[in-house]
């Protein structure tokens, strides 16, 4: 048993992680042609590295990668701003009350993804709720542009992502040694010193985490720029939907998924960095 | 794609109940097997909203086929599935262009037996000849319905607020004075690069079908100029219900869906007018073609439902049920005559003289002219 558990890891990591990257790098190294499916293998057509080369220096693509790890920043930024609050909350909250509130925390996922983005929708849209409430009460004329804007953008990325932040905050904040703030404080310092001195490094490795966890998802999320965002949003999830669907260019499409993980890679290895060297 | 699906069944359902307006979706709904020892099963795969059920439901009680009916809401959907090869299914319904001619090319249909379609001489030749330009000889697809692209627009808000501007032209929308004045009830452009740019260089007097940088770039520039005053540019699904509502006044899109939006408005009774402009400088033509995959696991139900649909009194139910119009010229006797008689629906033959079809454009081509799409709805 002891013997086939890692076996069985490695298995699953063949099957689901590298079989696939295999899969999307030789497409990446087909031509585009007209057939079902619409590209020629590598091995039927040769290499060809025509979709790197166009990926790589076509100003657009690079526009499109640097537009969602900008995105993908910003949100990830947000969350943690307003997940910081929420997890010491959580840890200073009664026992009794932190299973209710990790309940509430995670009630949203007890929906699907989709109804909840609709339903920021039908908030958002000229004739919705928010538009409606506000003419209603007179302090507007005429519906603001809310959907397809750049905060609605990123509300819906806070709402998706928001639980991925809270929850690794909240296992490191709730690890710590409370003595080590009660020590700071009988010393003499100040609440704001001690959070900043004391709460916030042991935080760190946690924070780290849930950027991540945001950060990453975020920079490939094709879903709420397209429903939410502005039209023409530059970012990599939808240039690649375009290349694959509309252009029918499988390979093109290929080789920007593969550069976009080439460029999530890095920051995870930092990450890892960070871990270690605690 | 994505929008659309939400359109149609996130929005509307939950928020009917509070929006008293709101569109209500009607699906299709798929019918039940006649008899119970039907063994044969064809698999059709059309656009949501777009059939007569009761036409598949005769379809099942006179062949003994059991039909199981499913829907796309977006070109890409459909496209992806044949792409991919396999799709299981027997009839498929692809828009000329640019889906069905590229599918066409890349050998993904089936050539018709005509021999197996006897009601294939009730289409009208003159519009079949349209069809050529994406699939030579005619010998891929049947024509089930077709329409043109236009400005549904609100004529009262219109009037109101630009007296003097023309109600039947694109001007409405890509002159800059038009476009600023209107901007105050809301214009609108569906997303989609082939279906707008070809009617912009139309209305520039150019070629729609183009592939000189110089005449895309003078589109690009002429959607660039109104470009501050559209508010959305997005799936003409999502279009289709806000102009419904009262959202837009000038809203770029497909005729039937304006006509459906029409119907929509009088039904909510809430007082929005809804009129549609074939843009006089000349409307984009396109058709729905129906299709069999070059693996359908069926091709010969295929083709009997195919035979089957292009009847006169089928056609005509169908025409009656979506407001598009077919191309069964002895199905108009028997197709409403609110329908038959309007323009918008059955453009007129004068109109239709003025209407152009795209052509299937190279892969390098494409690319170029969705990059400039994609530049026009950032607004840069």
């Amino acid at each position: 048993m002891r013997r086939l558990l890692p076996l069985a890891g490695g298995a699953w990591l063949a099957a689901f992680v590298a079989a696939p990257l295999l899969v999307v790098l030789v497409l990446a190294l087909s031509t585009a042609a007209e057939g079902v499916p619409p590209f020629a293998l590598p091995w039927v057509e040769g290499v060809n590295l025509e979709a790197f080369a166009l990926v790589l220096t076509d100003p657009f693509y690079v526009e499109s990668l640097g537009g969602a790890l900008l995105v993908a920043g910003g949100a990830a930024t947000l969350c943690l701003l307003l997940a910081f609050p929420m997890a010491l909350g959580l840890t200073r909250a009664r026992p009794s009350w932190r299973g209710p509130l990790l309940f509430a925390l995670l009630l949203p996922f007890w929906t699907g993804f989709l109804p909840r983005i609709g339903a920021w929708i039908g908030l958002l849209r000229d004739e919705g709720w928010v538009n409606t409430v506000l003419e209603n009460l007179g302090l507007i004329s005429a519906p603001l542009p809310l959907l397809y804007s750049w905060p609605a953008l990123f509300l819906g990325m806070l709402h998706a992502y928001l639980p991925f932040a809270v929850l690794p905050l909240y296992a490191s904040l709730s690890r710590r040694d409370p003595a080590l703030e009660e020590a700071a404080a009988d010393l003499g310092a100040t609440p704001w010193t001690v959070f900043r001195s004391v709460t916030l490094p042991l935080a760190i490795p946690g924070a780290a985490a849930a950027f991540l966890l945001v950060f990453i998802p975020a920079a490939g999320e094709y879903v709420i720029p397209e429903l939410l965002g502005p039209p023409g949003t530059p970012m990599v999830g939808r240039v690649l939907w375009q290349e694959f669907f509309q252009n029918r260019d499988w390979p093109t499409a290929a080789a920007l998924a593969v550069l976009l993980l080439a460029l999530l890679l890095a920051p995870i290895r930092l990450f890892q960095r960070l871990g270690t060297s605690r | 794609m994505l929008r659309r699906l939400l359109a149609a069944v996130l929005l509307t359902a939950p928020f009917v109940a509070l929006q008293p307006g709101a569109a209500s979706a009607q699906q299709a709904t798929p019918p039940q097997a006649t008899s119970p020892q039907a063994q044969t099963v064809l698999n059709v795969y059309n656009w949501s909203d777009y059939i007569d059920p009761y036409a598949i439901a005769r379809f099942q009680r006179e062949t003994g086929i059991r039909v199981r009916y499913d829907v796309f809401d977006s070109l890409e959907t459909l496209e992806g599935k044949l792409s991919a090869g396999r799709s299981g299914y027997d009839v498929v319904v692809p828009t000329s262009e640019p889906s069905f001619s590229r599918l066409v090319r890349a050998g993904a249909l089936r050539p018709l037996d005509r021999s197996a379609i006897r009601n294939w001489g009730n289409q009208d030749p003159a519009l079949l000849r349209q069809v050529e330009s994406s699939d030579p000889g005619n010998r891929h697809g049947a024509i089930y319905l077709y329409g043109t692209i236009g400005l549904g627009i609100r004529p009262d808000k219109v009037r109101e607020l630009a007296p003097d501007a023309p109600l039947d032209s694109l001007d409405l929308l890509l002159k800059p004075e038009n476009a600023r004045r209107l901007a105050r009830c809301g214009i609108a452009v569906m997303d989609s690069a082939i279906d707008v740019l070809p009617s912009v260089l139309r209305w520039l007097g150019r070629d729609p079908n183009t592939t000189e940088p110089r005449d895309l770039r003078a589109a690009e520039d002429a959607l660039l100029a109104v470009r501050p005053q559209i508010r959305a540019i997005t799936a003409s699904g999502n279009l289709m219900d806000a102009l419904a509502n009262g959202e837009y006044c000038v809203v770029l899109t497909y005729s039937g869906d304006v006509i459906q939006a029409q119907a929509r408005a009088r039904e909510a009774g809430r007082g929005v007018q809804i009129g549609y402009v074939a843009p006089k400088e000349g409307a984009q033509l396109w058709f729905d073609m129906l299709a069999i995959p070059a693996d359908a696991p069926n091709p010969e139900a295929a083709q009997r439902f195919i035979d089957f649909l292009l009847q006169p009194d089928v056609m005509a139910g169908i025409t009656n049920q979506v407001r598009y119009p077919n191309a069964v010229p002895a199905s108009r006797p028997l197709v409403e005559a609110a329908v038959r008689d309007d323009p918008n629906v059955y453009p007129t033959a004068e109109a239709l003289t003025r209407t152009f079809t795209v052509n299937a454009l190279a892969p390098a081509a494409e690319r170029a002219r969705s990059r400039s799409w994609g530049r026009f709805k950032a607004g840069r």
